[in-house]
């Protein structure tokens, strides 16, 4: 496959950027999206080229390091699946390609389609736990029986990967799927529901400090999300703030 | 940022203003279709509506503090949601995760705003002339005439048909939109959406065959 790609470089998180078209020619269409980086990367390298910046890590969908925003969509066309699992063989040959970094005022961009995810730790360091006395006390979750119902749901909202691609497609920038998502995984279980009031509270509140923007309840997050959270996790969380709010 | 002034409060805001106005919605639907069927049921409603004084004097200011309170906050959280992303993508392709109507709200919502200013020229502003400035002798069967008097204009019914089309496209994505906001997404959601995507089409559509009917008969 030949290929045309137009790629956002920054030098760093203070220049201005601008997209730059690079061809790339016998691209084999098994390589996965990054694979295809990683040759051009080297194709750059070999001209004196600095080769471009992005985020990876464990390349098997499960990290949530990889973002992009490939064709106007948050990690390319296909579904469920991160960049990393994104094949070329879901592009034609002679394809133009754009490729962005994550938009979104609270993921600045750190250098060309690296950008900074930090405020998702500080969301999560608000209330995306639960305490836990490891003081050889601890008692085996298992102990505790939970209905199938409820822990499936959780366990759908852990697998949240936090790669922010919610925040990427909301036109408004939105980070209510991620951390409704990380609210109901406790709020779902009984140790969660100890510090659910304080929880809830607590995140919204980070959330809001990070200048993420508001749902209007689109839906493009969900279709976006390589882990397919659903919306009904933002409906939880909703309900899950207004008690805690009138519990205070 | 948190309780009544965090994001979640406004979205609450947003989805019980929202909630509200269509209830006023289908009310307004059902008045006006009266006067399909006949003058004097209409004529008959329209008298009691503009001289009770409990709808006079307190529904009718609840109603209109919650049509300037929706399209305020619509405004407000337009800006905000903007602003959380300065610089867009050269490339986003919304179209192949989410509605048009869901991305459009702010510019059905400002076709909304524009119609209602010309509804108010038309109907509210000679109305309140006529009851509390001119005080003019109150006649039971004026309504009927006044309102197929309006219709007569062509230009009034397309306008009054474009602006009903957007209302449709606003109710398509807020109406059901408005149950998730509060919480409500569960098994009666797919029932939710059933009905409000029913009345989303049937209420604007029969605010436009009322408009085209009476032009017609005039």
């Amino acid at each position: 496959m030949n290929l045309t790609l137009k790629i956002w470089r920054q030098a760093n998180a203070t220049s201005k950027g601008e997209m730059v078209t690079y061809p790339i020619e016998n691209v084999s269409p098994d390589m996965s999206f990054l694979e295809m980086m990683d040759v051009l990367n080297e194709q750059l390298i070999n001209k004196g080229i600095d080769p471009i910046a992005f985020d990876h890590d464990c390349r098997e969908g499960i990290c949530g390091m990889c973002s992009m925003y490939i064709n106007g969509e948050a990690h390319g066309p296909d579904r469920l699946v991160t960049t990393c699992q994104l094949h070329m063989r879901k592009f034609k040959d002679g394809e133009t390609i754009t490729i962005e970094p994550f938009r979104a005022n609270a993921f600045p961009v750190v250098k060309d389609l690296a950008v900074d995810r930090s405020a998702f730790d500080r969301i999560q360091h608000a209330g995306g736990f639960v305490s836990v006395n490891t003081s050889g006390n601890t008692q085996d979750a298992n102990n505790i029986p939970i209905n199938k119902h409820d822990a499936d749901k959780a366990f759908d909202a852990a697998t949240c990967i936090g790669c922010g691609a919610c925040v990427a497609s909301c036109k408004n920038a939105s980070a209510m799927l991620f951390v409704s998502a990380k609210v109901s995984q406790y709020a779902l279980l009984p140790q969660g529901k100890v510090e659910a009031t304080d929880r809830v509270l607590n995140m919204v509140k980070q959330m809001d400090e990070e200048g993420f923007g508001n749902c209007t309840n689109t839906g493009a997050c969900e279709v976006e999300c390589p882990k397919g959270i659903s919306l009904e996790n933002i409906a939880r969380m909703n309900r899950e703030y207004l008690f805690a709010t009138v519990k205070g | 940022m948190s309780g009544i002034n965090s994001s979640l409060a406004r979205k609450y805001a947003m989805a019980l203003s929202g909630l509200f106005l269509v209830v006023f919605l289908l009310q307004h639907f059902i008045i006006n279709l009266t006067s399909v069927f006949s003058e004097e049921v209409f004529n008959e409603i329209s008298h009691f509506m503009g001289n009770n004084p409990l709808v006079q004097f307190v529904l009718q200011p609840v109603l209109i503090f919650g049509v300037l309170f929706h399209f305020m906050m619509g405004f407000i959280l337009d800006i905000k949601n903007r602003k959380a992303r300065s610089q867009g993508y050269a490339q986003n392709n919304g179209a192949a995760n989410s509605s048009w109507m869901s991305r459009n709200m702010i510019l059905s919502g400002i076709t909304i705003l524009s119609f209602l200013v010309l509804h108010f020229i038309d109907f509210w502003f000679p109305e309140m002339n006529y009851k509390y400035v001119q005080i003019l002798p109150e006649d039971p069967n004026r309504y009927f005439e006044e309102m197929v008097h309006k219709f007569e204009n062509v230009i009034r019914v397309i306008t009054y048909v474009i602006s009903f089309f957007f209302l449709m496209l606003h109710l398509l994505h807020g109406f059901s939109s408005s149950f998730q906001s509060v919480g409500l997404n569960n098994k009666y959601t797919r029932g939710i959406k059933g009905f409000t995507l029913a009345f989303s089409i049937v209420v604007p559509a029969g605010f436009i065959f009322i408009a085209i009917f009476h032009h017609l008969n005039a």
